[in-house]
């Protein structure tokens, strides 16, 4: 069973904003997944490596260049920025 | 004549044989999504203007003789977690409610390179995240084949779509049952492609190393058509893979049926349906072997540690930054990310989230995060060996029939066992076709055909005869 303490660490880990209601949920819920989550103990997993990929590809590269994007496609993303000030991403202090 | 039930190859027979115009039949689907999206809620967003001037080319394409693809004027509907440039793209979140796409994803580039007309988008759970397209952010998609149910998920949009008429083929997103799941449900068919065979360049991620791109049809065929358009190796993404399907030129097959995937707790009105169906394919030629995946047990446990590592870190971009639904209030930037995502993102994506950050962090790495990809060797490892002595796997997609709507809210281990049959394929990497194998009163049953990596015809090929 999570405790309260922990379940509040770990939304502060994941950056959420949560009420004292949903801090009980989530303890609750998380502690119930976990149990079950504890099946895999009984899995046998001497010698066995660690899954990496399910097909054989490595090393997908390309080349480290800059590549030109139009002013047009530039301002689709500028302009869902929430909060701007003379062009640039504005953001509240960060200390 | 209605022009709403078509599959794509009748539509396509009627466009170039010029029995109507692509721009009637996108019409036709418009108005009657129109008329009818409102009792099951499949459509998250309609793009008139879109699906207009993408038929307008077909036809005057066709005006000019040219020969178009089978998919040209075809009328499609998207996932709202796939990006189509100019269109809102809400992935069922709030936090992404005014998020509109700057670029097409790799799939809608290839799909309007082949002339087909984008309808709209389509409703989902919260980021893929669910198993009934409950836990959207914009309401519930009731199943078409009887609305007090749940059209499952998280594709349950795109299948209520095709169910209903209401498009003439689909894509969806596949992580642990996404498309196969709401197809079965739903009574269409459905491909959670290899690993790697489509590119997910432009979907919004859930857990990469799961997530897969794919078609949702009325049709095995139509199915084929879809994937064969979408299919391919992209720069944009690393992990696609310029395979070449395999070609198959076999009519009879060696079906492995896990006896892992027949035990209590499934449905007998399933089973037996099953059953009944793999039976009838036995009669026609076909052989049945019982063959054992010993390591099914654990996959649901191994999915949940995976997959939410996955989310948690692929949805910290979600900062109230950069773009989406931000909660200035509060001092410092500390405060925005809290009240942004705590706000944000609905109930069942913060619990994914809040396990997969719990996981990860120090102390339990090990304990669950490397012993979950372990498992997933054992996992994998037990395709590989059922696949030395048979073509193609066939089990269950769903272990019960559609629940109601609300059945399965309040209690998130009984939703996610939902997915009990789905998973392991994902967590393998390998193919799957979900198929109607038929029906409990009005309600559907489905089967899966699980093929080896990159051997989708088979798969197509089985599924194509077990249609008939």
């Amino acid at each position: 069973m999570l405790s309260k303490e922990e379940t509040e660490h770990i939304a502060k880990l994941a950056r959420l904003g949560l009420s004292e209601a949903e801090i009980a949920k989530y303890q609750k819920d998380l502690s119930a997944i976990l149990g079950y989550i504890d099946k895999l103990k009984e899995a046998d997993i001497e010698g066995v490596k660690p899954f990496t990929h399910s097909i054989d590809v490595a090393n997908v590269l390309r080349q480290d260049v800059k590549t030109e994007r139009t002013k047009e496609e530039l301002e689709k993303l500028r302009s869902q920025i929430p909060q701007t000030k003379d062009g640039y991403l504005k953001v509240k202090s960060i200390f | 004549m209605d022009l709403t039930n078509f599959t794509i190859k009748e539509a396509h027979e009627g466009l170039v044989g010029k029995k109507f115009s692509a721009q009637e039949l996108a019409g036709a689907y418009l108005d009657k999504i129109e008329k009818e999206n409102d009792k099951i809620f499949a459509y998250l967003s309609i793009s008139r203007d879109l699906a207009v001037s993408q038929a307008k080319l077909v036809d005057e394409a066709i005006a000019q003789g040219e020969d178009v693809p089978t998919l040209a004027g075809i009328p499609m509907a998207i996932k709202d977690n796939i990006m189509v440039d100019g269109l809102q793209c809400t992935s069922g979140s709030k936090i992404l409610e005014n998020y509109v796409a700057p670029y097409d994803a790799t799939v809608i580039k290839k799909l309007k390179n082949y002339g087909a007309v984008i309808l709209g988008k389509t409703n989902m759970d919260e980021f893929a995240m669910g198993s009934s397209t409950e836990t959207s952010a914009y309401g519930v998609t009731r199943n078409p084949r009887d609305t007090s149910r749940v059209p499952g998920g998280s594709s349950g949009g795109s299948a209520a779509a095709v169910a209903a008429d209401l498009c003439g083929a689909a894509l969806g997103s596949d992580t642990g049952g996404s498309i196969r799941q709401p197809a079965c449900f739903c009574g269409v068919v459905g491909l959670k492609p290899t690993y790697g065979a489509v590119s997910r360049y432009g979907c919004t991620a859930y857990a990469s190393s799961l997530d897969q791109i794919g078609p949702l049809a009325k049709t095995v065929e139509d199915a084929r058509t879809v994937f064969g358009a979408i299919r391919g190796q992209d720069p944009m993404d690393g992990t696609s893979s310029d395979f070449c399907e395999k070609q198959n030129t076999r009519t009879k097959f060696r079906i492995g049926v896990p006896k892992e995937y027949f035990i209590k707790g499934i449905d007998p009105q399933v089973e037996t349906a099953v059953m009944r169906k793999l039976n009838e394919y036995e009669k026609q030629g076909n052989e049945l072997v019982q063959i054992s995946l010993p390591h099914a047990e654990y996959a649901l446990a191994c999915y949940y540690i995976i997959a939410t590592s996955e989310a948690s870190s692929n949805l910290a971009k979600f900062d109230g930054i950069r773009y989406g639904h931000s909660n200035q209030g509060g001092n410092g930037i500390g405060d925005i990310y809290l009240q942004s995502r705590g706000g944000g993102f609905g109930p069942e994506v913060r619990r994914r989230i809040m396990l997969g950050t719990y996981v990860l962090s120090a102390g339990y790495y090990d304990a669950y995060y490397v012993r979950a990809q372990k498992v997933r060797t054992l996992i994998k490892q037990d395709f590989d060996k059922a696949f030395e002595s048979v073509d193609a796997i066939v089990a269950p997609v769903s272990p019960t029939l559609p629940f109601k709507i609300g059945e399965n809210m309040d209690d998130p281990l009984q939703m996610y066992l939902a997915d009990i049959f789905t998973i392991s394929i994902n967590l393998a990497g390998v193919p799957s076709l979900a198929v109607p194998c038929g029906k409990i009163g009005d309600l559907p049953v489905g089967l899966q055909i699980i093929g080896k990596h990159f051997d989708e015809a088979t798969i197509f090929e089985i599924g194509k005869q077990m249609q008939e």
